[in-house]
This record gives C-alpha cells, sequence and structure tokens, in this order.
C-alpha cells in the first residue's frame, strides 16, 4: 500500500465545517444559507469522488497535522473502505440538502439555521470519522458526531423531543466513553493506535485483557450502530426532523458504527486475534439476534418512522453479521450492505417524510389508498422495500447474496438460514405498507397530490441508485472494487 | 532592570501596583482600574517574557538582596514556576478586564480597595510559585489568603460568614504547612528547597521528615479545598463578586496543589512519598472521593454558582488523583488540568456573572430560553461546558485523557472507573442548563426576555477564554513537550 501526501482529505473534512460557519452568517437570508448548504454537499463530494483513482489504484491519500498529544498526531487517510463509507454519504447529503429544502419549508419549521449548521457539522465529523488514520483522530471525530446529533434529535422542542435527546446522550455518551477506555487501553497496551490493515494487536495474543479491550470497543460501537440491547435510543431519536433520520440516523450516524467495528475488526486488532480471541462468536450472535428480533418489532409499529427505525436496527446487523464471519466473500458484502442499505433506507424515510409533509399522517394505519394520493412516491416506496426484502435487480439482493455465500464458505450454514428468515420478516413488515397504500380504499376520496418537488425528485433519485447499484454494483462508484479489494487487503493469510 | 531580574519582578511588580492604585485610587476613583489593570500587563508581560527565557535557555535565579542561598532567598523560574506564573497572571489580567462593569454593578462604592485587593492576592499567588525559599512561599500564602479572604467578604450580606469559615479553615492550613516546614528546617538547618533536596536523601529514614511531609500536604489539601476539607467553598463562591469569584476560583486552590508538586519534584522526591507511608495514594483517593461526591452534590444545586462550585471540588479532586498516581504521566496529566481547568472555570464563572449581569438571575430553572438572548455568552458556556464533561477537541478531554492512561499504567482500575463515571455526571449537570438555555419554551420571565450579551469588555474576556479552551485542546502536546515533559523529568 503506498500512501502519497494529499490535502484532498482535510479539504474534504473543512469543507462541510465552513458551511456551518456560513449557515450562521447568512441566517436571515434563508436562500443564500441554503445555497451555502448545497454548494457544500457539491464541492465535498466531489473532493471525495477525485480521490477514488488514486484509491483504486491501490494508493492511499494521506495528511498528517499537529500532533494532538506527545507521539499521537491528527492523522487523515484516505483508504478503500473509508472511502466507499465517505462516498456513500457525501453523495447522500447532496440529495438530503434538496429534500431538506422542501422539508423544512413545506412545513415550515423553526430554527432552521440551527438545524442546516448542526447538519454540515455531522458530516464533518462523518467524514472526519471515515479519513481517520489513528485511534485518538477516530475518538475525536466519534465525540463530535455525538455532541452534533443532538440538536437535530431535539429539534422540535417538544417535551418528547426533549427526553428523546437526554435518552441519545445517556446512550451516545456512555458509547464514547467506553471507546475512549478502550482507545487508552489499546494505547497503553500497543504503545500505538495508528490503524493498520491486518491489525497491530496481534502480538499481544494471549494477553487476558483483550476481551476486555473488545468488550469496551463492542460497548462502543455497539450502542452507535444500534445492535440490540443498545439500541433503545435509536426508535426514539425518530422524533428528529426526517431528513435527520434519513441521512443521520440511516446512514451517517449508525454507520459510523458499524464502520467502528470494521475498523476495529480489520485494523486493530486484525482478523486472526479477533478470531483466535473467540470475539467473533460473541458478535456474530450479537448481530443474528438483533437481525431477528429488530425485525419482530418492526411487526409490532404503527409509526412508519418507527418501524423503519427498527428495520434499520436489523439491517445494521446484517453488516456487522457480514464482517463478523471474517469470510472475504462475507466481508465484501458486508461493506456493500453499507452502501447498499443507505440508499435503500433513505428512499423508504424520505418517502415517509413527502408522507408526513403532505398529509401529516405519521401512522400506517391511517396510509389507506395513499397510493391514489401520491402514487411517485409510493412507487419508490415500493422498489425500495422489494430492494431491502433482497429481491433482485435492486441493490439489496447483491449483498444478501455475497454475506450468505461468505456463512456458507466460513462453514456457518446458520447464518444463510437466518438471512432468508429476515428476508421474509422484511417483507412482513414492509408489504403491508404497500398493500395499505394502494389496495386499500380509502377513507375519502384522494385526489393526485404529491409532496414538493424538492422532496420528490431526491427521492426518485434515491431510488434509481438503488436500482442502478443493484444492477452495476462495480458503476460508477466502484463500490465493488473498493469492497473486494478492502476484504482482500485485511484478511489477507486468514483462512476462513 | 534587566533580564536576570525577571523572577522577582513577576510579584514586585504587583505589589508596587498595590501602592499605586490605592493611591491614585482615592485621588480620583477611576483610576483605580486602569492602574491596576497596568500593573496586571506588567507581571503577565514578565511572566511571558520568563516562560521564553526558560524555554529558550533553562532555569533563571535571582538572588533577593544578592545573599547567596542558602543564606539568602532565592527566586526561580524553572519550567513549573514559569508555567504556573503565565497561567495565574494571564487569568488574572483577563478577569481585571472583565471584573470592571461587574464590580461597578455590583459594589460600587468599593472598587478601589478591591483593585488594590486583587492585585496583592495575584502577587501573593505568582510569589509562591516563584520562590526557591520554603518560609518564603509560607509569606506569600498568607499575603495571598489575606487579600483573598478581605476581596471575597466583600459582596453579598452573606460572604462575611461565609468567608470567615474559609478564614479558619485556610488558617489552619497554613498552621499546618508553618508546622511542616519547622520540621524541615529543624532536620536540615535550611529554607531553600534545592539545599533541602540536597540534604535529604540521607534523612529519608527521620521520623521528623516524614511528619513535615504529612503536615505539608494535609496543609496544602486544606487550601486547595480537597475533599473532606471542601466544606468552605461553596459559601464563598456562591455569594462573593462574581469579578473576584472568576480570579479565584481558577487560581486559589490550583495554588495548593502546585505546592504539592513542587514538594513533590523539587524537595521530597517521589520515592519518599510513596514509600512507607503511602500519602501519595491517600492523595490519590481523595481526589476520586472528591470527584464522584463533588459531581454528585453538583447535580443537587439549583443554584448555577453553587453548581459551578460543586463542580470546582470535583475537579480539583482530578488535579489530586493526578498527583496521587505518583507517575511522570499523571503528573502531566494533574499540571495540565490545573490549566484546563483555570481556563474552563474562569470561563464558566464569568458566564455566570454574565448572565446576573443582565438578569440579575441564577436560578437554573430560570434561564430557559437563554441561549437565543444571550448568544455569545451562551455559545461560551457551551464550550466551557463540553470541555468539562470532556468531549474532545476541548482542552478537559485530553488531561482526563492523560490521567486514564496514568491509570492505566498504575493498573488502578477503580481511578479508571472514577474518571469515566465523572465525565457522564458532568454531563447530567451540564447537558441539563444547556437543554433549559436552548431547547425549553421561553419562559415568558421579562428578565431574560429582556437580556442581551454584557457589555463588549465582558463578553470579549469570555469569549477570549472559550476560544482558549479549544485552542489549548489542539495545542495540548506542544505545553507538554515543551514545559510540563521537563518538570516530570525531575522525578524520573
Amino acid at each position: 500500500m503506498e500512501e502519497i501526501y494529499s490535502i484532498k482529505p482535510l479539504i474534504a473534512v473543512l469543507i462541510p465545517a465552513l458551511a456551518a460557519i456560513l449557515n450562521l452568517l447568512f441566517s436571515r437570508q434563508p436562500n443564500i444559507r441554503e445555497f451555502w448548504t448545497i454548494a457544500a454537499a457539491v464541492a465535498m463530494f466531489g473532493v471525495i469522488f477525485s480521490l477514488l483513482p488514486d484509491v483504486l489504484a491501490g494508493r492511499q491519500p494521506e495528511i498528517s497535522l499537529l500532533n494532538i498529544a506527545p507521539g499521537i498526531a491528527l492523522a487523515l487517510r484516505v483508504d478503500t473502505v473509508g472511502l466507499i463509507f465517505a462516498l456513500s454519504a457525501s453523495f447522500l447529503w447532496i440529495i438530503t440538502s434538496f429534500y431538506s429544502i422542501g422539508y423544512m419549508r413545506t412545513l415550515n419549521e423553526k430554527k432552521q439555521t440551527r438545524y442546516y449548521a448542526s447538519f454540515a457539522l455531522c458530516l464533518f465529523s462523518t467524514i472526519g470519522f471515515a479519513f481517520s488514520a489513528n485511534l485518538l483522530t477516530f475518538v475525536i471525530f466519534y465525540e463530535i458526531l455525538t455532541l452534533v446529533t443532538y440538536p437535530l434529535v431535539i429539534h422540535k422542542e417538544s417535551p418528547a423531543a426533549i427526553s428523546a435527546g437526554r435518552k441519545y446522550l445517556v446512550y451516545l455518551l456512555s458509547g464514547g466513553l467506553a471507546l475512549i477506555a478502550a482507545a487508552a487501553l489499546t494505547y497503553y497496551y500497543a504503545g500505538t493506535g495508528d490503524f493498520v490493515s491486518g491489525g497491530f494487536l496481534s502480538n499481544l495474543a494471549g494477553q487476558p485483557n483483550l476481551m476486555l479491550l473488545f468488550v469496551l470497543f463492542l460497548l462502543g460501537f455497539g450502542v452507535k450502530s444500534a445492535l440490540m440491547p443498545l439500541q433503545g435510543w435509536l426508535p426514539t431519536a425518530m422524533i428528529a426532523p426526517t431528513p435527520v433520520s434519513a441521512l443521520l440516523h440511516a446512514v451517517a450516524v449508525v454507520k459510523a458504527g458499524v464502520f467502528g467495528f470494521v475498523r476495529v475488526i480489520g485494523d486493530v486488532f486484525g482478523p486472526g486475534l479477533f478470531h483466535d480471541i473467540g470475539a467473533w462468536q460473541i458478535l456474530a450472535v450479537m448481530a443474528s439476534i438483533t437481525i431477528v428480533i429488530s425485525s419482530l418489532l418492526a411487526l409490532y409499529q404503527d409509526n412508519l418512522k418507527r418501524r423503519l427505525a427498527y428495520s434499520t436496527v436489523g439491517h445494521l446487523s446484517y453488516i456487522v453479521l457480514g464482517i463478523s464471519l471474517l469470510s472475504t466473500t462475507a466481508w465484501t458484502g458486508g461493506l456493500i450492505h453499507l452502501v447498499n442499505h443507505a440508499t435503500l433506507k433513505i428512499t423508504l424515510f424520505f418517502c415517509a417524510g413527502a408522507i408526513y409533509a403532505k398529509t401529516h399522517i405519521e401512522k400506517i394505519s391511517e396510509l389507506n389508498g395513499i397510493g391514489r394520493q401520491m402514487p411517485v412516491t409510493l412507487g419508490a416506496f415500493t422498489l425500495a422495500a422489494i430492494g431491502l426484502i433482497g429481491i433482485p435487480p435492486l441493490s439489496g439482493f447483491n449483498s444478501k447474496w455475497l454475506i450468505g455465500q461468505g456463512a456458507l464458505e466460513a462453514g456457518a450454514g446458520w447464518a444463510m438460514g437466518l438471512l432468508l428468515l429476515s428476508g421474509l420478516l422484511n417483507a412482513a413488515y414492509l408489504l403491508p405498507v404497500i398493500r395499505r397504500a394502494f389496495f386499500t380504499r380509502p377513507d375519502k376520496p384522494l385526489k393526485f397530490a404529491e409532496a414538493s418537488l424538492f422532496m420528490v425528485i431526491p427521492l426518485l433519485i434515491a431510488a434509481a441508485l438503488s436500482l442502478y447499484l443493484g444492477m452495476f454494483p462495480d458503476g460508477i462508484f466502484h463500490i465493488y472494487q473498493l469492497a473486494s479489494d478492502t476484504a482482500a487487503r485485511v484478511l489477507d493469510g486468514v483462512i476462513r | 532592570m534587566t533580564i536576570d531580574q525577571l523572577p522577582v519582578i513577576i510579584p514586585v511588580s504587583l505589589l508596587i501596583f498595590t501602592c499605586l492604585t490605592l493611591l491614585f485610587g482615592f485621588l480620583r476613583k477611576s483610576l483605580a482600574f486602569p492602574i491596576a489593570l497596568t500593573g496586571m500587563a506588567v507581571s503577565l508581560a514578565a511572566s511571558i517574557l520568563g516562560l521564553v527565557q526558560v524555554l529558550l535557555y533553562g532555569p533563571q535565579s535571582y538572588q533577593l538582596g544578592g545573599w547567596a542561598p542558602p543564606i539568602g532567598i532565592e527566586y526561580v523560574l524553572d519550567h513549573l514556576s514559569a508555567f504556573m506564573a503565565v497561567l495565574i497572571t494571564f487569568i488574572s489580567f483577563i478577569s481585571l478586564i472583565y471584573s470592571r462593569h461587574s464590580f461597578a454593578r455590583e459594589v460600587p462604592d468599593k472598587v478601589v480597595p478591591l483593585y488594590a485587593l486583587l492585585l496583592l492576592l495575584v502577587a501573593g499567588m505568582v510569589g509562591i510559585v516563584v520562590t526557591g525559599d520554603l518560609f518564603n512561599v509560607f509569606v506569600f500564602l498568607e499575603i495571598a489568603s489575606l487579600a483573598g479572604y478581605a476581596v471575597m467578604a466583600i459582596g453579598h450580606e452573606k460572604a462575611p460568614v461565609a468567608t470567615f469559615r474559609y478564614i479558619i479553615i485556610g488558617t489552619i492550613g497554613a498552621c499546618f504547612y508553618l508546622l511542616g516546614v519547622g520540621f524541615l528546617y529543624f532536620a536540615t538547618g535550611t529554607l531553600n528547597m534545592a539545599d533541602i533536596a540536597r540534604l535529604l536523601p540521607d534523612l529519608y529514614e527521620s521520623r521528623l521528615i516524614l511528619a513535615a511531609a504529612v503536615f505539608i500536604v494535609i496543609g496544602m489539601a486544606l487550601k486547595m479545598a480537597l475533599f473532606p476539607f471542601h466544606i468552605w467553598l461553596p459559601d464563598v463562591y456562591t455569594y462573593a463578586p462574581s469579578g473576584v469569584v472568576s480570579l479565584v476560583a481558577p487560581l486559589m486552590t490550583k495554588v495548593g496543589a502546585y505546592v504539592i508538586i513542587r514538594m513533590l519534584v523539587s524537595v521530597f522526591g517521589p520515592g519518599f512519598l510513596s514509600e512507607g507511608f503511602p500519602l501519595m495514594a491517600v492523595l490519590g483517593w481523595l481526589g476520586a472521593a472528591a470527584i464522584v461526591i463533588g459531581s454528585i452534590l453538583a447535580i443537587a444545586q439549583s443554584d448555577l454558582r453553587r453548581m459551578l462550585a460543586y463542580s470546582s471540588i470535583a475537579q480539583i479532586g482530578y488535579v489530586a488523583l493526578g498527583i496521587g498516581l505518583n507517575n511522570p504521566l499523571g503528573l502531566i496529566g494533574a499540571m495540565l488540568h490545573i490549566l484546563n481547568h483555570a481556563f474552563m472555570k474562569a470561563c464558566l464563572f464569568q458566564v455566570a456573572g454574565g448572565i446576573r449581569y443582565r438578569t440579575g438571575l441564577w436560578q437554573i430553572p430560570m434561564l430557559a430560553g437563554l441561549g437565543r438572548k444571550m448568544p455569545w455568552t451562551m455559545a461560551a458556556f457551551t464550550i466551557g461546558a463540553i470541555s468539562m464533561v470532556g468531549i474532545p477537541p476541548a482542552a478537559g478531554f485530553f488531561s482526563k485523557w492523560y490521567l486514564v492512561l496514568s491509570s492505566i499504567e498504575a493498573h488502578n482500575w477503580v481511578f479508571v472507573i472514577v474518571i469515566i463515571i465523572s465525565s457522564l455526571l458532568n454531563a447530567v449537570y451540564f447537558f441539563r442548563i444547556l437543554e433549559k438555555a436552548y431547547a425549553s419554551p421561553e419562559s415568558g420571565n421579562e428578565l431574560v426576555n429582556t437580556a442581551s450579551d454584557p457589555p463588549a469588555s465582558m463578553t470579549v474576556s469570555i469569549m477570549v477564554l472559550a476560544a482558549g479552551i479549544l485552542i489549548l485542546g489542539l495545542i495540548n502536546a506542544i505545553i507538554i513537550t515543551n514545559v510540563l515533559q521537563p518538570v516530570v523529568k525531575l522525578i524520573s
């Protein structure tokens, strides 16, 4: 792996921070304020996309800033897996920004400046997190991400929102502290925290405290990735505005937790050590239980966003399951699912938000015949639902297929069965929504009336992207190649 | 004046300007502030220059009256004392700028003696850190304490009673220290720190030396309000004028911590204080208890100033814990926390004073909606709060990070858990206020609705401190490698 000096990762991280400042400066001119958000989103995606050729060619653009502690630099490095995460988050920020404009203006929400500024800061910390080159930098961006999401959770400022905010903070700050303890232990044992493909703790094999270290990491990232029983904050946080649920609570924040597992298994412990201490079994079993229980819980939710939230909990665990199986194919599948689930789930949330903005309906039981009023939105919903269930040619299929195949390679046939079962459960909680929308007679006659184009177009783009990624997994973004390169590099020499 | 007189200029300039402030203040009241500020600026400049000298050429020493130590009194600027001198004079300078409007509002008829006494207080504190003589430390300690009692007793009608308790406890602390110094003098026949350090290794078996160490450390624990000697602190910080608290709270208790660190690195040596009688371990465990109990009591407060006072008790616990760990990382964490906490607490108390200036309020439940009315002030409060909780990249995270690393190195898992849990407790009482200020519906309270950011001099000094918190976080590695590691080298 050749490391090259590049200022691009720093620029990519700083653009959204600058956008947040500009948002605050132009708080009284909404159109200019939103212009900066869009401009920053496009610019950031452009910079990140321009890193793709280098990374595909096997180079790692890297920049090291000042020392943040003696001997530990604040350093950014772009590798294949970081780029997967950054590409998906930054591209989806563009369409989410347009969607936000439609959503926030339709509903006439207050404190929009705080909303846009916090949103930009979330992207700042997400991209910083994706590009962190060592554990301490990682921890710093993790904590910033926790903090700047808080204003978005309490955005409504209703008593329910404030209590959701408290719950969010208690869960996420506790997780963050576990992570800080884990990072401190790592630096103590290894004397370094620089991520290395294949891990840098392998010389500590036999250390009795490795299990403790893993459990601390598990708490830290388990909270963020909503692994059961640490998922409590996520459904509650659905009280935030829908674009927040869509981008942050389906993509950026929660995927940061999953991404944390990817880093810890691949670049801290290393798959060999991770397997030898038996941690993979713990993680795989927890993920499996989460998949089943969250899907069952989703069945009982009448609030559409809450149902989608439980579905998110389950799908995050697909990724965790995929990487904990430690086979090349399953790793590839897990990483691809990180992107696939992002586009699918953001489509579903966008649809839920569009329905809410147009009709103020939140409950599934009140959606009778809504497909006649909003056929385009519900059409996109149907497409994404099919993808999430795992039916080709939508994008959910190929990642599930790879995870399943990897499970068989790893000799974990039970995981294959689990995937089939959860596919059925996915169908069971998503299809009734579609049935109600299209095949149930509405309570009162409905006329065609879609939400603002600012919402409809982004959700159509997200749906189209899901279709595209399903048919061309290695299309323009080269997600498949990035994922399989990562898997090959990390799992090099580990035979599973 | 020449450059080698720097160690003595730092405190003496303040003493001179104390007299000038009184003199011109009686001629014309409005002259007191500019003269006091000039004195502070001179001392600050001398301290910064002193730190630069130390960094470039190593420790500086000055012999008072030309008498060579150990007979004469020696003033020493090394990495530790220059670091403390810059910290003390900088925070005092900022607090002085801040205090002008707040004094004019809260104690308009007492500003002249207040400024003179504040300078005297700062002179005492910097005197303690630059002197190389144990008895001289006591003299400056008394100067600082007496001036401190006076400035804190001004203000609220309950302030004199609160301060009286502090006088009693503070005097006991000073007596303990003096006893300890007396024992050392008895055993070694000298008061010069370097000289004692040279003579001590032969006397380590002596019970007299052990008694001296115990007396000095307990005396200073009283001065730094370490649990269970903290009872005087909350009332004093609650009732003193805000301009005074913003200077006293960040610095006064830290001077006690400085004396303990000084004893550890330059007089006794770390081995003596941990072998045989586990004095350092006791200090560390008291610190851990202070962290937990201070944080829990802070949660129970509904008065903003009182909450910050209890938080100070917890924060001094981190410093004691770091010193008590008695390894290089722990000492670095403790010294860094002295610095970080000074900035954080000065910032937070200034915000509390600013809120009081504009609204007259200090009850937390009544602060609803303040985030919109006082945007800069509450933004600074947010930064201070984040740092207190220990969320990176704010400075507070890094001192806790080194303390956690040091606890792990010492295999003291209880300390690790205490530091971790205390962050959560801090989050509870700070986010409660942020939630009130930013997310609660406006209360319709007339006092809040008409509020705005305090006058420019107050807002600017608050913002400087808030910016300082973020900058210190980013440059902590520079401070550690250049300033703090040379201090630690003395013991390793």
